[in-house]
């Protein structure tokens, strides 16, 4: 997180003249440039920074996007698409002297093919839409993002979204097979395909996680999955977070892939609790869910197994859901987290960093030891079968200094990942709001790489520029900063 | 060779405009465009350099033999579940990420690029650059090391690659079945929309071979629903695998043909064996190569030459004039005296 940016005004005649040249081929409904209209777009699911855009852009069609992009490129114009603007990391903050290209009218599922799994859809469409669409197959679309009722597919494209489930059924990657678009020169591209590969280099693999920098996209094909017949949850309590950490890498160690397999600390079952009455231990320093799914007979037998191992790994209490309405209780609470922060806390900031899970107890002693530190308390929730974290600083934005150490807490949970040997973001993408911290996870010829890759796609630099990955002089900036405030953490990290 | 002799050694190249053929175990020197430029050996650089199995990673240098890799796995009952093809002894492991090449599970475990979660890269200008890491989940900075799996070695040496694996299943058994090409494809479509564990599929003249895997009740269930005889399968299903199964004999180019697994028999001249649910399928045909190409991307899938004694075409189906334009401009940022492997992929990079 970096402090929020300053306000750019906008230049008024530039507005007018961009948004005549898109009136040229866009209805009127479709193009918004008057502050009332505008303010709407001014952030995503990171409401600290904000930004008018200058102009907004509502195209319908693909050929409307194309032409969009051809005159914004003619002009030098920036471009940031949009979905359902969930994000999490600000990567659809708008630009002050662009468009604001907003794929909120491509909602239409355009085929489920039942019989090849495949659903082709609109980037607009919501991505727990798919499996609405899908279910009269018995089929669904697996990554489901906590915000899947609100979230995209577009967006999920462009952040390589995850969910709970993502450890048996991978991430955005695996489930999308194809995508068409436009690059930012309004040339046509389809990337991947419905057969199991394409020919060249796996250019989808490129543009899955990309944060909408490389391709504007029109059409997702996603692979349907047949629905599990069965799915049950444990909750296992446990006296000690270590334990529970150690009971995650015991369930893998016996060879078992847990359909889910999620961790809370007692801070974050407390405030859930209150919020949705899921059930939960309030008296285990941790609990876990660990989820079985499949036939009835593979649940049953892998049930039976996931318990041996909790109970031999010192679960205090295990309860197995007896029914869906059971399941879905359970699950409830952990999908209400984000919200349940929201409730107990004016404000609440979510780190995404990524940490091998054998260190997931070593992790929640550091997060324990920040929250003395920096006087601020910090909930947690996990992934933690793939290592994934929620921490969720509780401060007050209206008290600069809360925010300033939230800020610092933050900083030194995401570098911690890093010198783990982990990621400073899992899911929610590096977007404007952990741009600093990608200095230090990567050498500054990896980035100049980025940049490179970023060239081959969008060589003018237009389409949502400055998001996710920092300019070198950015980097030394930061670096500056961070000795400058005698922060500087981990200085055995090789730094230029 | 150490990773500093490597960087030396590209370097070196890279000043004299020389172009080098990555290569390790040779065992894969038929597949793609015909190689060119001074042999750069990567089997000095070999070992694993961690193994978790509770972490579901492994980290290993490209070297390192891929049997070795795999006898490791198999120590804590794991493995690749994409099940990549060696292709002889001496197959390492860098060779399999660059092949990019996946075998008989791909249709139910997905491919080599799917479990990619990092790599280290020497790049063009001798330079190590790391790319993802050691975790499930990593967003930052695009994903370069899965564009990796199957680069063919046009975009750097992958120096090493980190993994990520998966558990055995405990139990495995084979039915056969006997069922007519169009039949066939019908049913493992249908099945495939069923939880029914099927793991593999190969048909061929007339016979349906398909692997189950899972738990052993959901097998078992599974088995009885399908029906079918089961058969002796381990050796069935290496046989294709490594293309030793008789199928693959004979002087006939073989074209693999990727198309989406609900597309109807495709009528060509010659023999088929036909994998991964009906997406794969390999073709033993003197047909000429725009036969087969057009065939492929009537079926919006395409064609690979994969094996043929001459190249009576390029390897790999060609790429519209925009994609062919973002592949050379990847390939010279990587790779900007052009010496990787220089029209392995495409003779156009």
């Amino acid at each position: 997180m970096v402090e929020a940016l300053s306000l750019e005004r906008i230049d008024i005649a530039r507005q007018r003249e961009v948004a005549r040249a898109l009136r040229a081929f866009l209805p009127e409904r479709a193009v918004l440039w008057e502050e009332e209209d505008t303010r709407p777009y001014e952030c995503d699911g990171l409401t600290a920074y904000r930004q008018v855009p200058m102009v907004v852009a509502l195209p319908e069609t693909e050929e409307q996007v194309q032409r969009v992009l051809q005159t914004c490129t003619a002009m030098g114009v920036p471009v940031v698409p949009r979905g359902a603007g969930t994000g999490l990391s600000g990567g659809a903050l708008p630009p002050g002297d662009g468009v604001l290209l907003s794929m909120a009218k491509f909602m239409r599922i355009l085929r489920v093919d039942s019989r090849a799994r495949v659903a082709v859809v609109q980037p607009g469409v919501r991505n727990a839409a798919i499996s609405e669409a899908a279910e009269p197959y018995g089929l669904y679309y697996a990554p489901d993002p906590s915000s899947q009722i609100a979230c995209t597919i577009g967006g999920n494209v462009a952040e390589n979204s995850g969910g709970v489930h993502c450890l048996k059924y991978g991430l955005t990657v695996h489930n999308v097979v194809r995508v068409r678009g436009f690059t930012m020169r309004g040339e046509p591209i389809e990337l991947g395909s419905e057969a199991p590969d394409a020919p060249g280099y796996d250019l989808l693999a490129l543009a899955i996680g990309s944060e909408g920098m490389l391709v504007v996209l029109t059409e997702v094909s996603v692979k349907l999955l047949p629905k599990p017949q069965c799915a049950r949850v444990i909750m296992a309590s446990f006296d000690d977070v270590g334990k529970a950490g150690q009971a995650v890498a015991d369930v893998i160690a016996a060879g078992i892939i847990p359909a889910g397999l999620e961790m809370m600390d007692k801070a974050a079952t407390r405030a859930v609790e209150e919020f949705v009455g899921a059930g939960y231990d309030l008296e285990a320093a941790a609990i876990l869910l660990c989820e079985s799914d499949g036939t009835p007979e593979e649940v049953e037998d892998e049930i039976a197994r996931m318990k041996a191992v909790l109970e031999r790994s010192g679960a205090a209490r295990m309860t197995v859901s007896r029914d869906e309405a059971e399941r879905l209780r359970f699950w409830s609470g952990r999908k209400a987290a984000f919200p349940a922060a929201g409730r107990i806390s004016p404000d609440y900031y979510c780190m995404d960093g990524t940490i091998p899970r054998k260190r997931l107890g070593e992790m929640l002693h550091f997060i324990a030891q920040m929250e003395r530190k920096y006087g601020l308390r910090c909930p947690n929730v996990f992934h933690a079968g793939d290592g994934n974290l929620h921490p969720l600083i509780l401060f007050d934005a209206n008290n600069a200094d809360e925010l300033h150490r939230t800020e610092l807490f933050a900083a030194e949970v995401l570098e911690k990942c890093v010198e783990m040997g982990g990621t400073i973001t899992g899911e929610h993408g590096v977007g404007v709001e952990k741009i600093n911290q990608m200095c230090v996870q990567f050498q500054p010829d990896e980035l100049e790489m980025f940049h490179a890759v970023k060239a081959a796609f969008d060589p003018a630099r237009l389409l949502n520029p400055g998001k996710a990955v920092p300019t070198l002089a950015r980097c030394a900036e930061y670096g500056r900063m961070r000795v400058r405030g005698g922060q500087l953490p981990h200085a055995e990290l090789p730094r230029f | 060779m150490s990773l500093q002799a490597l960087q030396k050694r590209i370097g070196d190249a890279a000043g004299r405009g020389a172009a080098l053929r990555l290569r390790g175990g040779g065992t894969k020197d038929f597949y793609g465009n015909a190689p060119r430029g001074e042999i750069l050996d990567t089997r000095s650089y070999a070992g694993i350099v961690s193994y978790e199995p509770t972490e579901l990673v492994v980290t290993a240098r490209c070297g390192t033999l891929l049997s070795d890799l795999d006898a490791a796995l198999a120590g804590h009952g794991q493995f690749l579940p994409f099940e990549p093809p060696h292709f002889g002894a001496e197959a390492t492991f860098g060779g399999c990420i660059a092949a990019g090449l996946s075998g008989p599970r791909r249709a139910s475990a997905g491919a080599l690029r799917d479990y990619m979660l990092g790599a280290k890269l020497i790049d063009g200008r001798g330079r190590v650059l790391a790319f993802g890491g050691q975790v499930m989940k990593n967003v930052a900075g695009y994903d370069v090391s899965r564009l990796l799996a199957g680069s063919l070695g046009t975009l750097g040496l992958i120096a090493e690659a980190s993994l990520k694996v998966l558990p055995r299943p405990p139990l495995e058994l084979t039915l056969t079945l006997e069922l007519p090409e169009e039949r066939a494809i019908d049913a493992l479509n249908r099945w495939a929309g069923q939880p029914l564990s099927i793991s593999a599929s190969a048909w061929h003249d007339g016979e349906l071979h398909l692997r189950l895997s899972g738990a052993p009740p959901a097998v078992r269930a599974a088995a009885e629903k399908i029906g079918g005889e089961e058969t002796q399968g381990q050796l069935l299903w290496s046989a294709i695998r490594e293309q030793t199964a008789p199928f693959f004999g004979g002087p006939e180019p073989l074209w693999r043909i990727a198309v989406p697994p609900v597309t109807p028999p495709l009528g060509l001249a010659g023999k088929q064996l036909i994998e991964w649910g009906g997406g794969l399928r390999w073709l033993k045909s003197d047909a000429t190569p725009n036969t087969v190409r057009e065939a492929a991307q009537r079926a919006k899938g395409h064609a690979t030459l994969f094996r043929a004694a001459a190249r009576p075409a390029a390897v790999f189906a060609p790429l519209d004039p925009v994609l062919m334009r973002v592949h050379r401009d990847l390939k010279a940022a990587f790779d900007p005296a052009g010496i990787f492997n220089p029209g392995r992929l495409y003779a156009e990079m």
